[in-house]
């Protein structure tokens, strides 16, 4: 029980933060209202940043002591990268990259 | 209406697809964890946030504290800040399903809202309220379904959680095609092997994040800004 409760305190503070977010430049600005240069700033180069570093957050457990601790992960990476540059299609390229990589944890 | 929901389903067919399956590996990814579908009814309902929901996942396994998944939250939906802005007089406009609206702004429907131009002979405001609604009842539903059938899936689905990394790649590409430099995506890049590597797995995310931020804020133009000037 009390584990769920700090479960639920969890998804609050997540759905709190993320409402806020997308609330802050309707609370902040007003009509016609232009954002700081800082924040414009941030607002055009953080997103690839955060995005790279999010992927490193989920390749984080790579190991490269065998085969596959590595393969899988890099190949279902690539494969997605290379779906989606091929076709643009982003349920494509996600659902392309996951089954390999679902395919290859087993074999390897 | 009718007319209206019936383009809305057609434009929203891309989000359908992307959401039913994100939202199924969600569903079994939470469900495996020991919470059932409730829970990702629950979490797709009011936190309603692709990528952010898939790191919850992580968070509540792994006994984060509340700083911390406050943080997280901080750093992996930050990018949401910027998207009202496109659409500030647009939803303001809207009146009483204007807080819906904030409150629906994910990257799928913000793609969407980005490039729509509702024709001629419908109303545009229930036209956009319809494609914000239907993508997030597409997410819900997904998200529920994964939950149930988590419980008694037919097949091993280890691996399922993949999903996340491809959309967080997915998300990379298009930045990366859109950008006309690619200074910011390699500074994270950068940021986050040193800090991995220096700080080890389990508390590299947010000193990264930091880190990509502090390089990022000085120097240069703009994409926009230099475009301005170029022309």
């Amino acid at each position: 029980m009390k584990a769920e409760l700090h479960t639920l305190l969890l998804i609050l503070v997540c759905a709190g933060v993320t409402i806020a977010l997308r609330a802050l430049p309707f609370l902040a600005l007003g009509r016609g209202g232009q954002p700081p240069a800082l924040v414009r700033r941030l607002g055009e180069r953080l997103p690839p940043a955060v995005m790279a570093i999010l992927v490193v957050y989920c390749l984080r457990g790579t190991s490269f002591a065998a085969l596959s601790g590595w393969v899988p992960a890099l190949a279902a990476g690539a494969a997605t990268v290379a779906l989606h540059l091929w076709r643009r299609n982003t349920l494509l390229s996600i659902a392309g990259g996951t089954l390999l990589y679902m395919l290859l944890i087993r074999c390897l | 209406m009718k007319q209206e929901l019936r383009y809305a389903l057609r434009r929203t067919l891309p989000v359908f697809c992307g959401y039913v399956f994100l939202g199924v590996a969600f569903g079994v990814l939470l469900s495996q964890a020991g919470y059932g579908w409730p829970w990702a009814l629950l979490i797709s309902v009011i936190v309603y946030a692709g990528s952010m929901q898939f790191a919850l996942v992580g968070l509540i396994t792994g006994g984060a504290g509340v700083l911390a998944t406050a943080l997280m939250t901080l750093a992996v939906n930050g990018r949401h800040l910027f998207y009202g802005v496109t659409f500030l007089e647009r939803f303001r406009a809207m009146g009483k399903a204007c807080p819906y609206m904030v409150f629906s702004l994910t990257d799928e429907t913000y793609s969407l809202l980005c490039s729509e131009q509702t024709p001629p002979g419908l109303d545009p405001d229930r036209t956009l309220l319809l494609i914000s609604a239907l993508d997030q009842l597409y997410w819900v539903a997904g998200s529920v379904l994964g939950g149930v059938l988590g419980a008694s899936l037919p097949f091993d689905a280890t691996g399922i959680d993949f999903a996340m990394t491809a959309l967080f790649l997915v998300i990379f590409t298009e930045q990366w095609l859109a950008a006309r430099r690619h200074r910011p995506a390699l500074i994270g890049l950068a940021a986050g092997l040193v800090c991995l590597l220096v700080l080890g797995q389990d508390r590299f995310i947010i000193p990264a994040m930091l880190l990509a931020a502090a390089l990022l804020i000085p120097g240069g133009r703009n994409d926009k800004e230099e475009a301005r000037h170029e022309s």
